[in-house]
């Protein structure tokens, strides 16, 4: 609900910003904008830093620790299974070597949305 | 959060290693070697002494190249001239150790009976000095390292001989090691063996995760890194911090029963040391 809320009030100010633009639908305009924030979020280094694992279209030097993440609406056709996964990978596999990025606050829970976002746009 | 971290991991451990737990010492040698003879058919155990170099190819030419010119080789014999330097009172180093301490790395660490501790060859090393009415030094570098790569460098091509005696407190020591090794910890989550073990061979970003077969068999490193030389434990204590786990100190006793369960796990394995890397 909390993530929904926030999705649309942050699409609210961006259809204002843009809306005089007239450019891209105004929907497609917040997500841009969502997935870039989620994209340097997920490879800066202090917080995502999911290229240490995973290769992602765009980011350089990536390990080869976690599987290439592409086509992920295939993968998780279901977004929450997606979140999942990255709020706390120890719930599917306890020994799993991807670090649970909610359940120890690695990043907020703004900033995962965020990633979501970007992770599900590859 | 390291509540949660704790809870997590034994949730992990007793999880993932059901059976690992109450194997001997002997059980755990044999399948940890055999874990990296099948990950890594046709590399020799001997070939395990060289670190991340053992298994990655292109890595190793360049390595091979520095040390033509060693990096550590004024250190080297730094610290060959401070083993030999007399304390105030006229005695060496030598007098404190079997065989005048030369040869003798690969028995190290190794549990003591009297004290019911894990004694690592550094531990030794400031033992000899309070002993002698001299200062300890400082436990993660400087004269601590030198002195030590020279000891080891002495003992180079003996094989790694840790042995467990039969004695409840060195079982337990050795088991408190292992648990330490496959505990995760710190915010990322990550146990030693997630990286060394379930992810050797693999890039973290660009770095080649190394085998923990022969992990002590080539220290102290000289690391370009830190630009000199270290110990064993500051090592441990680095790749704590990089999991954002809180280190414990160089020469506790986490560190010292870690390096025994490491080090038996090496066994067989020529000391290679000092050795440089990235
Ligand atoms: C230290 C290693 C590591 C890091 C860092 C890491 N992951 Fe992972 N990831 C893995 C591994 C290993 C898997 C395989 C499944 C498992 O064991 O959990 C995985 C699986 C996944 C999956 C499921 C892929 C699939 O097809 O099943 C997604 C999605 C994912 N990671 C996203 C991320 C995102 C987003 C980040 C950064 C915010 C990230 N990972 C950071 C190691 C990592
Ligand atoms: C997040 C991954 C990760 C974890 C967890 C980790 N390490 Fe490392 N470790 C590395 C990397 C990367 C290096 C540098 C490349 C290499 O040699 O593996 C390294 C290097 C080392 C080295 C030096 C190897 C050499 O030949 O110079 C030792 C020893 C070591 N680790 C021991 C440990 C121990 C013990 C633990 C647990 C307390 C641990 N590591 C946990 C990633 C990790």
């Amino acid at each position: 609900m909390r993530k929904t809320a926030r999705f649309i009030s942050t699409a609210g100010v961006l259809t204002t910003l843009l809306g005089a633009l007239g450019t891209a639908p105004q929907l497609a305009a917040a997500d841009a904008e969502l997935i870039a924030e989620g994209k340097k979020i997920a490879f800066d280094r202090k917080r995502g830093n999911c290229l240490a694992c995973h290769s992602i279209v765009g980011g350089e030097l990536p390990g080869n620790i976690g599987p290439a993440l592409v086509a992920m609406k295939t993968r998780f056709p279901d977004k929450g299974a997606l979140r999942a996964q990255i709020w706390n990978p120890t719930a599917i596999n306890p020994n799993s070597m991807m670090p649970p990025f909610g359940l120890y606050e690695i990043m907020t829970e703004a900033e995962i949305d965020k990633v979501v976002e970007f992770i599900y746009s590859l | 959060m390291y509540n949660i971290a704790l809870t997590a991991s034994l949730v992990a451990l007793l999880a993932g290693l059901p059976a690992a737990v109450q194997a001997s010492p002997s059980d755990d040698l044999k399948s940890f070697r055999e874990y990296y003879m099948k990950r890594f058919p046709g590399i020799p155990l001997s070939e395990y002494k060289n670190g991340v170099y053992a298994i990655n190819a292109d890595a190793r030419k360049s390595w091979e190249g520095i040390e033509e010119f060693p990096p550590y080789e004024d250190a080297l014999s730094k610290g060959e001239k401070l083993f030999n330097t007399p304390f105030a009172n006229g005695k060496t180093y030598a007098s404190c150790f079997k065989n005048g301490g030369k040869g003798i790395r690969q028995n190290y660490p190794y549990f003591d009976s009297k004290s019911g501790l894990i004694k690592t060859l550094e531990a030794e090393i400031n033992e000899c000095r309070v002993n002698n009415g001299e200062k300890p030094l400082g436990w993660k570098k400087g004269d601590i390292a030198f002195i030590s790569a020279y000891m080891a460098s002495t003992s180079n091509g003996k094989k790694i001989n840790i042995t467990i005696p039969d004695d409840p407190r060195a079982l337990a020591a050795y088991e408190r090691g292992k648990k330490f090794y496959y505990t995760k910890r710190g915010q990322l989550n990550l146990s030693c063996s997630n990286c060394h073990v379930d992810n050797v061979g693999n890039r973290i970003r660009s770095e080649t995760l190394s085998p923990s077969l022969g992990h002590p068999s080539h220290f102290p490193v000289h690391r370009l890194k830190w630009g000199e030389m270290g110990t064993l434990h500051r090592r441990f204590g680095g790749c704590n911090e990089q999991v954002r786990a809180k280190s414990f100190p160089a020469q506790s006793q986490e560190y010292a029963t870690l390096e025994y369960f490491l080090t038996y796990m090496s066994n067989g394995i020529e000391v290679n040391a000092p050795s440089s890397r990235k």
